[in-house]
């Protein structure tokens, strides 16, 4: 797993509280880790302070599972 | 229409002087003071570098911590008593209506730390905005009541109070009301705060509100002695359940009291300072009287507002003298805060369970910390200092009164069919 991987997953397990098992790249934050739209919008947040990144409202939309978060960081992290 | 009766059938308390209604009751009758330095934050630096804060409170105890950090410390305070509430009237398992159950909650402040943890996080940075999305939900004081009613699914009346110092009694106040007037069964009512925080401090102690004796915490807070010099900042909250009486009747539940009223005034004269002959206080012990058709010598135990600030003490004792005349010196008069500490929003809310254990145990708690007596005090009152008295309290007044002149009374009574 790329470091971007195993960052994005740690941010996850303490925003969500969820156990690391849980946290696939097919999980989905709304439909499988329990997070409402606030936890997502938050941890959209998290994600660009950790990467130094600004992420468009219209390109976070488009991040709704653990693979799309790491995709995108993995395209636009600097 | 006929107004109903209403009667207490739960308690929750979280204080500094012990985190249950037991513990708490236990520190109130032996006189325990709740004051020690500060941990929440590094005051050094601080004119007052002590207050009354809850002790060996984890949140991890009663939240996963995802749930925790969603909530200030005053939301997690207002969860905790609501539950030990909430089973001590065993509302669940008595299967109420939950639509008849509502949340009327009192906090003078809301989420202070958070407030001050976001915009300090903004000041610091370049001047991008990057608040957090559950600021706004974490800091706004009505949180407290949502969040009650979301765990336990209380589909009633639901909204918190803000009268300062006088929010929980203002909450009890409606809730009672509300109750009397059939638009609820069952209210959770109480106040919480938590504002040991750097503004908190900073801020009280700008208004010179608070005791600077930082030499010796646990004597600090000396309501009605002559060396009395302002208030000891404390935390923690107190929930009480009010029914209607035949619905708590008819489910065989345990009624500790009767609330027979609630009455409010303003002093309509200073933001921060009470008025000197004690003219607002003085019409809503009156009134609260008078709502209820109670004679003043039926009182047996007033728990004052009493903060320990030189001009708040006597002009509540003179308001006291006013109206109820001799029977002023028959009396048992107690402040509490000289234990607890000054809980702001919360006061109302844990004075009014000390008022309501004072009746089931026929104890009056003490005003702790008397050394010396304020020669303007009339020394034949009763101001029950330092040691708790034994006598049969079968009616008990407790006054809050808040900043902005806010002054709220309210009168429980034994239960009498």
């Amino acid at each position: 797993m790329s470091e971007i991987a195993e960052k994005v997953k740690a941010i996850i397990i303490d925003k969500l509280g969820v156990e690391e098992s849980e946290v696939t790249p097919e999980a989905s934050f709304t439909n499988d880790l329990g997070a409402d739209s606030l936890d997502t919008v938050e941890l959209i947040m998290e994600f660009e302070k950790e990467f130094n990144v600004s992420i468009p409202d219209d390109q976070a939309e488009n991040i709704a599972t653990v693979g799309q978060a790491v995709s995108y960081l993995e395209e636009h992290a600097k | 229409m006929e107004l109903k009766r209403v009667v207490v059938t739960g308690l929750g308390a979280l204080t500094p002087l012990g985190n249950t209604v037991s513990e708490y009751w236990n520190g109130l009758k032996n006189g325990v003071s709740g004051a020690a330095p500060i941990t929440r934050f590094d005051a050094s630096k601080f004119k007052t570098q002590f207050a009354c804060e809850v002790k060996g409170y984890d949140p991890e105890n009663y939240f996963d911590r995802k749930e925790a950090r969603k909530m200030d410390l005053f939301s997690q305070f207002a969860m905790v008593v609501a539950d030990e509430a909430v089973k001590d009237a065993r509302l669940v398992e008595d299967n109420i209506d939950l639509d008849r159950i509502g949340v009327i909650w009192g906090s003078g402040i809301g989420g202070l730390r958070t407030f001050q943890e976001e915009c300090v996080n903004f000041a610091n940075g370049d001047g991008t905005p990057r608040f957090n999305p559950f600021f706004i939900p974490k800091m706004i004081a009505d949180i407290s009541a949502g969040h009650i009613s979301i765990k336990h699914g209380f589909r009633g009346p639901n909204f918190v109070t803000v009268s300062a110092c006088a929010s929980a009694t203002n909450a009890l106040i409606d809730a009672y009301n509300y109750i009397r007037l059939g638009m609820a069964d069952v209210i959770v009512s109480g106040g919480s705060e938590a504002a040991v925080t750097e503004a908190g401090v900073g801020g009280f102690n700008a208004l010179k509100a608070l005791s600077e004796r930082n030499d010796s915490p646990e004597t600090a807070s000396r309501p009605f002695d002559a060396d009395r010099d302002g208030f000891v900042l404390g935390e923690g909250a107190g929930a009480i359940i009010l029914e209607e009486y035949e619905h708590a009747k008819a489910r065989g539940a345990k009624i500790y009291a009767e609330i027979i009223s609630g009455a409010m005034s303003a002093d309509a004269y200073h933001i921060t300072a009470p008025h000197p002959e004690g003219r607002g206080a003085f019409t809503v012990m009156k009134n609260v009287l008078a709502q209820s058709g109670t004679n003043p010598e039926e009182v047996d135990y007033i728990n004052v507002h009493g903060t320990s600030t030189p001009l708040g003490d006597l002009s509540e004792v003179k308001a006291i003298k006013q109206v109820f005349g001799d029977h002023a010196y028959n009396l048992n008069i107690s402040s509490t805060k000289s234990m607890t500490g000054h809980l702001l929003g919360a006061a109302g809310a844990i004075e009014a369970i000390a008022s309501i254990m004072a009746i089931q145990h026929n104890v009056v708690p003490p005003t702790i910390n008397h050394f010396t007596d304020d020669e303007n005090l009339d020394s034949r009152l009763n101001l029950t200092f330092n040691k708790a008295q034994e006598r049969e309290v079968k009616v008990a007044l407790s006054n809050t009164f808040g900043f902005g002149g806010h002054n709220t009374s309210v009168l429980f009574r034994q239960l009498k069919d």
